[in-house]
């Protein structure tokens, strides 16, 4: 039962990390309706900045400010180049534009910073904790607090400041948004800024788990189930969505794994998402559409 | 404005059928060298591929090249997939005076796939410490050579180890061993001996795969492992899987010090990204790591100090970088021989293939090179396409791999027969009459 | 001036229906045709034949498959690869289990394996829609490929998942040159193109374009939504699934699962975007752009060689693609078919301006 426990453990708090890459996407969704598929490669690219300024000998915060300073004129430029460009086309096409950016940030990233592997060390120790005979990473509480902490600043974010409310006011309707005043396109840079900084704190997280590679980019991939079950406009689904994916996920690998001959856990979080998609269309918090004919 | 951009690009674009590329230099020998330089693996190939070239570029600069004949080389980017693979290998094999000298590849996968192709167009296809360990038998695949230590071979070696650290042979008994292998090809490749192994010595064997695409979700195989309480895990990862599997050990509780990984694992490019985690990690290899050889130093003083080098000064040394150098020294000493056959002057595939099937390295030879110590003696044959290189065991202490074992030479009773019952197999399914090496 | 209809006059419903009501399109097609089957392989080299066109054709074929999901019925597909896995895979196994059948018939059984295991993962997109249903389709192609690792018969036990082709062999002539492969290719691409163009010339094709409209109202007046998107995930499932037959047999000869993998379902992708969504031309021209941008860089870069270190080549080659991608989608969301289409209006009104 322990072991269960354990395993259990484990896949939450890997959720967690799963629930950070969500946010991003679920933050540009909600303002502009975009479903951003480069968000994984921008977890790349701010881990991968970061790593590079980092082994370069500046300073941790020195570092972390550039690093920002990088995802903010990244979103600028995106929001310039692309979205400006595509402002009135289908859902679909704004989708496959984003295809195209992540092939372009990905290549963007490793020519600028190389193509090797970096251990990105954030100071957070590693050993697991042995509690009522079960391991739990430390690492991982660690990035759940963390995770918790950035879900609660942009909770507050979203409800008591001015740019919050405008935010949620774009993604309610853009129309009366433009109607009542609101810049739409600054509106879209602060959103997109704010999911470059949840991808950098996302990038640094899971850099520092799996060490800064080409693959994290392949993290996003595994976000897209839980946007699924989440919904894709509900931040606390994110969180929600994440848990039960990295869980379910976990205890299938351990439960049903050894059966099948493992590996189970790239396609299981897809099936589980596309059962559910079977039963909820929408997800389980995602809201309920209804189309006009 | 903007459309006529989209039209000019388009035609630019299907006009590249008009253009082609550029021939390689006359009277030199031409070698392909298929590396992929993206991707979750980039780093062995970056490594390897770089010091391969950059012994060629040593042996153009101080020698001249081989007895005269210039090595001239073209890299073509493989991106580690069978089909982009077969299209460099349609691209450069009739390249140069007389074909590509051979194929290095550093792919099984895409070995598997040129199987039939070398054959038909009689040019040898290197796989160094790699597979398919069945080709070792010439006489089946008269031009695939898995030089110095074939997967299988690597694989007794380990079990060899692990038999030493534990005591004997026969406390092999009854022990869990996990078998924690890439979804590949190459990962795949040890399943069947490891299983022979199982048997002949009594311990229990338990097959996992990992993904390739994805490697990076472990989480539940390493708990998994430590419920079962295995003794030892054989880690046989590549790439981006490997320092993964060293965290998500350590932070599932199995002791780091209790992996052993292939030779495809053990190298300062997989354990360096895993931190503290990879701190005690145990990987043979079937040569040194480190800078202090005189061949190193050349390649230094006429390559680096020129700034033609092809790898990061600070990874000179690295147990990947090194390896590129045996495998540039393999590739030169066989042109040497098969000059001394057909004499100073580009040679043909097939010229090659001899070369390679008569190689000689002695540790004389090694120390004349200035490699001594970097890797053992290799004699191939016709029968042998291996050579029969030696495996030693080194461990990380968190800084640089430390030797902690001798030069082994592993048991072949076991893997022999295999070899042969394995090729013999292949022979059949592919109406391939061997050829008799006795008559050769 | 040259592009005209006047003068040409229909004097039946049948002529009138043709696939190239235009005499001049006939004639274009038919010397492009001609030229593909007759002059092209006496004059190209190895490599070209047996290295650019072969993939240049199969991939067209695949094209049209996601085209036909994607472009005409609106079901955003992102598993294109798994189902030419499937193909592959399929022909491979009935060749080795069933050595009696040509091979021909392999590759139709083979599209109709695709086709099943199409109509499986095609059951959701009843249910689900848009982006959901994207994500679904990454489920199949998640899980397929998983499949075909995982369970060795479908390789035939080999010890590495690869499957090798057997020779080509039909009617007792061995197709084992680069030209004769080409030829082989070519036949069985024009055939399937010519038939998915009149498929979606028909009523079929145009309930799917009802459905990718607007499925509610083409519910309503009647249009059956099941057959109508089942059908649109078999047909193009058997068109993929041809497709991957012939890569694994007509191009690689070896194959393993790891060939059909996410980054081929996106390169599909991209060439429907690129060559024009909803369009069986737009699938060729897309084919030969991402094909032969890999060869135009590594030709344009060779100028500069040793300047630009080639592992940065390849990734400005990942950065110009996704940079061409967001480009097309800007500039002609409809894709170079769409330009051709300019072009011939231009064409018909030549030489005056308008």
């Amino acid at each position: 039962m322990d072991f269960f426990f354990e395993v259990l453990i484990g896949g939450l708090l890997a959720g967690v990390m799963y629930s950070l890459v969500a946010l991003g996407f679920v933050l540009i969704y909600k303002a502009s309706g975009v479903l951003n598929f480069a968000q994984g490669a921008m977890v790349f690219f701010a881990a991968l900045t970061f790593v590079s300024l980092l082994e370069k000998g500046l300073n941790f915060w020195a570092v972390l400010v550039l690093t920002l300073g990088f995802m903010v004129l990244m979103a600028y430029s995106i929001q310039k180049l692309v979205l400006d460009k595509l402002v009135n086309q289908p859902q679909i096409t704004l989708f496959m534009a984003t295809i195209g950016l992540a092939f372009f940030i990905e290549g963007f990233a490793q020519t600028l910073w190389g193509t090797e592997v970096h251990g990105l060390d954030l100071g957070i120790p590693d050993e697991p904790f042995i509690v009522a005979g079960m391991y739990i990473s430390q690492f991982d509480i660690i990035a759940a607090l963390l995770a918790g902490v950035l879900v609660a600043v942009l909770a507050v974010f979203f409800n008591k400041t001015r740019i919050g409310r405008a935010l949620r006011a774009v993604a309610d309707d853009h129309q009366a948004a433009l109607t009542v005043g609101i810049p739409l396109q600054q509106i879209w840079v602060i959103v997109w800024a704010v999911a470059g900084v949840v991808a950098l704190v996302a990038g640094l997280l899971w850099g520092s788990r799996l060490g800064v590679q080409f693959s994290l980019t392949l993290i996003a991939l595994k976000a897209l189930p839980v946007l699924i079950l989440g919904g894709f406009t509900s931040v606390p689904g994110a969180i929600v969505g994440g848990l039960i994916i990295g869980g379910s996920e976990k205890l299938a690998e351990v439960y049903i794994g050894p059966y099948v001959g493992g590996a189970i856990e790239d396609w299981f979080p897809y099936m589980l998402a596309m059962l559910i998609l079977l039963i909820r269309p929408e997800g389980l918090f995602g809201e309920k559409h209804i189309e006009r004919v | 404005m903007k459309k006529i951009t989209l039209v000019g690009l388009a035609a630019t674009v299907l006009s590249s059928t008009l253009v082609s590329a550029a021939p390689a230099p006359k009277d030199t020998q031409f070698v392909p060298v298929p590396t992929y330089r993206s991707g979750p693996y980039s780093a062995a190939s970056t490594a390897m591929f770089g010091g391969y070239m950059d012994y060629m570029a040593m042996l153009n600069a101080r020698d001249a090249g081989i007895n005269g004949v210039r090595l001239s080389w073209e890299i073509c980017d493989t991106e580690y997939k069978t089909d982009r693979g077969i299209e460099c290998y349609e691209k450069l094999k009739n390249k140069g005076d007389k074909g590509a000298t051979s194929f290095s590849l550093l792919q099984t996968s895409l070995t598997y796939a040129l199987l039939d192709k070398v054959a038909k167009d009689k040019i040898p296809l290197i796989s160094m410490g790699s597979g398919r360990s069945d080709a070792t038998d010439g006489e089946v695949f008269p031009y695939v050579f898995p030089l110095v230590a074939n997967y299988w071979r690597q694989n007794v070696a380990k079990i060899e180890f692990i038999a030493q650290q534990e005591g004997g042979v026969d406390k092999l008994k009854g022990k869990k061993i996990v078998n924690l292998y890439h979804n590949s090809a190459y990962g795949k490749e040890t399943q069947k001996i490891l299983d022979a192994q199982a048997e002949k010595y009594g311990f229990e064997v338990e097959h996992f795969s990992i993904n390739p695409s994805t490697g990076t979700e472990q989480q539940g195989i390493w708990l998994h492992i430590r419920r079962i309480k295995a003794d030892w895990v054989l880690l046989r990862g590549y790439g981006a899987m490997n320092p993964t599997a060293l965290k998500e050990a350590r932070r599932s509780g199995f002791p780091v010090n209790r992996i052993i990984g292939s030779a495809w694992t053990g190298s300062e490019e997989d354990v360096i990204p895993a931190g503290k985690a990879a701190k005690g990690f145990i990987a043979p290899s079937f040569n040194a790591g480190g800078a202090d050889f005189r061949v190193i130093t050349d390649i230094r003083q006429r390559i680096y100090a020129d700034g033609k080098g092809n790898v990061k000064e600070a990874n000179i040394g690295s147990v990947y970088y090194n390896r590129g150098i045996v495998l540039g020294i393999l590739n030169a000493e066989a042109i040497r021989t098969a000059q001394g056959k057909f004499g100073n002057q580009p040679l043909s595939g097939e010229q090659m293939r001899w070369g390679y099937e008569n190689l000689n390295i002695t540790d004389d030879s090694l120390r004349a090179l200035g490699a001594e110590g970097l890797m053992t003696a290799v004699k191939t044959s016709c029968k042998n396409h291996e050579g029969n290189g030696k495996i030693h065991f080194q461990q990380w202490d968190g800084e640089k791999w430390t030797i902690i074992s001798d030069w082994m030479d592993p048991d072949s009773s076991l893997v022999q027969p295999l070899i042969e019952a394995s090729a013999a197999e292949y022979a059949h399914k592919n109406n391939i009459t061997p050829r008799d090496c006795s008559k050769e | 001036m040259l592009y005209r209809e006047c003068g040409q006059f229909k004097s039946s419903y049948k002529s009138d229906s043709s696939i190239f009501p235009i005499l001049q399109d006939k004639i274009g097609i038919l010397s492009l045709l001609a030229v593909a089957f007759f002059i092209v392989p006496v004059f190209a080299n190895e490599y070209w034949l047996g290295s650019i066109l072969i993939p240049f054709l199969i991939l067209s074929l695949a094209a049209i498959g996601l085209n036909i999901l994607t472009g005409y019925a609106g079901q955003l597909s992102l598993g294109s690869a798994a189902f030419m896995a499937v193909g592959a895979f399929a022909a491979y196994n009935f060749a080795l289990r069933m050595p009696g059948i040509p091979l021909v018939v392999d590759f139709i059984l083979a599209g109709l394996t695709a086709a099943g295991v199409g109509i499986l993962f095609g059951l959701p997109s009843l249910r689900i829609k848009g982006f959901y249903l994207a994500v679904a389709t990454l489920a199949a192609q998640f899980f397929i490929i998983w499949a075909l690792t995982r369970f060795g018969w479908f390789s035939n036990y080999s010890a590495s998942g690869i499957i090798t082709a057997p020779p080509i062999i039909i009617f007792g002539y061995e197709f084992s040159s680069a030209a004769s492969r080409y030829l082989l290719t070519l036949s069985i691409v024009s055939v399937l193109a010519l038939a998915a163009a009149n498929i979606i010339r028909s009523s079929v094709g145009r309930s799917w374009m009802a459905v990718r409209d607007m499925d509610i109202a083409a519910e309503v007046i009647g249009i059956k939504m099941l057959n109508t998107k089942l059908l649109a995930f078999a047909i193009s499932s058997f068109f993929c699934g041809v497709a991957g037959a012939l890569w694994a047999f007509l191009y690689l000869g070896t194959v393993d699962a790891q060939a059909f993998d996410l980054a081929r379902s996106f390169e599909i992708l991209f060439m429907i975007i690129i060559g024009g969504v909803g369009s069986i031309l737009g699938s060729f021209l897309g084919a030969a752009f991402i094909i032969l941008l890999p060869i135009l860089l590594n030709v344009f870069f060779s100028l500069f060689s040793g300047a630009v270190h080639a592992d940065t080549i390849s990734h400005i080659e990942v950065m110009i693609f996704g940079a061409l991608i967001i480009f097309f989608l800007i500039v002609e969301p409809h894709g170079l078919a769409r330009l051709w289409q300019i072009a011939k209006e231009k064409l018909r009104l030549w030489p005056f301006p308008h």
